[in-house]
């Protein structure tokens, strides 16, 4: 385990988490982090070998219900809080170039 | 008479309405009367909704006159955490990002409240995504403690706890996440109560930690609580993690809930009381002696690794919290920045904007705890101390029936006292947080005050589904004290 993370990774987190730090929030971000790994840090003092991960507290089993269609939200109810939409979509911008091939 | 409805409890007040004494427009009336009296000092709820709560109670009593058959809270005026889905009003999260978010559908629970005929009168201050010991991280407004205007009501269902202690409304229900429910029942000097995970679905609730989340009541007192567990516990299909009546029968939970449990051994780890604060410490010994006088039997027990159960958690709980909220992207519903060049900008801009400080902590520490060359050092490892913890409750209910100790190491703490060192927030959850890792029920139940009139809490877990028995315990004590009924100055 790596005890301090620097503004070089916070970044790179901060990247793969779609957030768009700035400088000092990355600043901040990198002592706190630090800080709460330092901490997080005293679960390598047991020897957990042999021991089960335990995702779930409850005996997790696959939930299957009838394959049969229900009702749903409604096209209007499903746009009803899209920050932006056009007719019954929701609008996002251009991911693709004019000049695109693909 | 207004105040004569406000000292009722959601059982009385149910009773009194359902034999006519009381009318549930009156018991309506009187909660509105006093949020416009209270509710400008504590800022409890971040919505209110008296036109809609007036015509059901005018509902619920047309229908006691004419004798038509109602559900178990009739006409009792009750809150909800906003992050709990209504689809009559917003739900926020106390979130920016969410601050206009209408929610397409109720959540089990309030599909559960409208058909035992409860009247939810409005919506709770949070901690920002329930991220948060303090109600402080709430990107919309601050709730205070009603019992001392400088300090945090605790967290994050401080408005749902201070609602009840403002006596603005009978009862309520909180998210119970890492101790949510309990810590600030302690604060407020209400009952709070964490279900077993599983018991009640969390279809609806807005998803922080999916493996530790449950919703639970808060209310003045244990047989409240009992009253709510009735209503919003219970199978439900779209909750896959919600257990069904075959494997844990949902018992009645107020039948038996005066009858003392015969013999009643309590475990106690002695190193916790020493861990607390001197005057919390006292009132909870204070407690154990009450159930020494009943004829319980105190037996030290040890649990070696509830020391790790903070680090566990946060690793466990933000790993859990960045998947979660991946899906507020700007897209489908939420605040979106304005103007974004590119798609990825739609996303990383819109969270950054309107995310506060705790969240995007924990958005980046559950990142990094899953990412590749971490996973296995923070995560797995996590999971497996998290069986550990599990194993440290099994092991002692196998000797006692019940574990006790403090909720908090301390009583409500001031305003900005653990805002600028996030680990020492962290902290304030030591006690609570590995009941929600190893899925047990756990209960908050005042226990006094310290010097300052601040409440303490006195913390109850019983082994996963016995509720029913935790509740028992719970109102042994309770009957014996009067804590309860003191009212909080900023409530007056």
């Amino acid at each position: 385990m790596s005890k301090k993370i620097d503004q070089q990774q916070v970044k790179q987190v901060a990247k793969l988490a779609r957030l768009d730090l700035d400088d000092s929030e990355v600043a901040k971000f990198s002592t706190e982090l630090s800080s709460i790994l330092e901490y997080i840090e005293k679960l390598g003092e047991l020897d957990t070998d042999g021991v089960e991960p335990l995702a779930h507290c409850l005996p997790v089993n696959n939930v299957f219900r009838e394959d049969k269609p229900r009702p749903s939200l409604s096209n209007e109810q499903a746009l009803k809080n899209a920050p932006e939409r056009v007719d019954k979509f929701f609008m996002v911008p251009k991911i693709l170039d004019d000049n695109s091939n693909s | 008479m207004a105040n004569e409805i406000l000292n009722l409890t959601c059982k009385q007040l149910r009773d009194q309405i359902a034999d006519g004494t009381v009318k549930s427009t009156k018991a309506v009336e009187a909660v509105f009367a006093q949020i416009e009296k209270a509710e400008p000092k504590i800022k409890a709820f971040l919505r209110t909704h008296k036109e809609e709560a007036m015509q059901k109670a005018a509902d619920i009593d047309e229908k006691i006159a004419n004798g038509d058959k109602v559900g178990s809270l009739a006409g009792v005026p009750i809150a909800v955490k906003d992050n709990i889905c209504t689809s009559f009003s917003k739900t926020t999260c106390a979130s920016k990002i969410l601050e206009d978010f209408e929610a397409p559908y109720d959540a089990h629970v309030i599909e559960q409240l409208n058909a035992a005929d409860a009247i939810i009168i409005g919506k709770c201050n949070l901690d920002e995504f329930a991220m948060g010991s303090s109600t402080e991280n709430s990107g919309l407004q601050q709730t205070v403690n009603p019992w001392d205007a400088d300090r945090v009501p605790g967290g994050s269902s401080g408005g749902s706890a201070a609602a009840v202690a403002g006596r603005m409304a009978f009862g309520s229900l909180g998210s119970d996440t890492g101790g949510s429910i309990r810590q600030p029942a302690s604060f407020c000097g209400v009952v709070g109560l964490k279900p077993t995970y599983g018991r009640v679905s969390r279809y609806g609730l807005v998803a922080y930690g999916s493996s530790l989340d449950q919703i639970g009541p808060f209310t003045r007192n244990v047989e409240d609580a009992a009253l709510m567990m009735n209503v919003i516990a219970g199978h439900d299909g779209r909750d896959s993690t919600s257990v069904t009546e075959k494997d844990a029968p949902v018992p009645d939970y107020t039948a038996d809930i005066d009858k003392p449990i015969e013999g009643l051994k309590i475990g106690i780890v002695p190193r916790f009381n020493e861990g607390a604060s001197d005057e919390v410490g006292k009132a909870v010994k204070a407690s154990l002696d009450t159930y020494k006088s009943l004829g319980a039997e105190i037996v030290e027990i040890d649990m070696p690794y509830f020391d790790y159960a903070v680090a566990t958690y946060y690793v466990i709980a933000t790993a859990e919290a960045s998947s979660n909220l991946a899906r507020f992207d700007g897209v489908h519903y939420g605040h979106r920045t304005a103007d974004p060049h590119d798609y990825v900008e739609v996303y990383s801009k819109s969270r950054d904007e309107a995310f506060g400080d705790e969240v995007k902590r924990r958005i980046m520490l559950g990142t990094y705890a899953l990412s590749s060359g971490y996973y296995d050092a923070y995560y797995l490892k996590a999971s497996k101390v998290r069986n550990l913890i599990r194993q440290d409750y099994t092991k002692a209910f196998e000797k006692v029936d019940c574990i006790m100790m403090p909720v908090s190491p301390t009583t409500a703490f001031k305003f900005g006292e653990k805002t600028d060192d996030p680990m020492q927030m962290y902290l304030a959850d030591i006690y609570t947080i590995a009941a929600n890792l190893a899925g047990v029920p756990g209960i908050s139940v005042p226990c006094g005050f310290d010097s300052q009139n601040l409440p303490v809490g006195l913390q109850i877990f019983t082994p996963a589904f016995s509720e029913e028995r935790l509740l028992r315990i719970a109102r042994m004590y309770e009957k014996e004290n009067d804590h309860n009924i003191v009212m909080p100055p900023l409530a007056k």
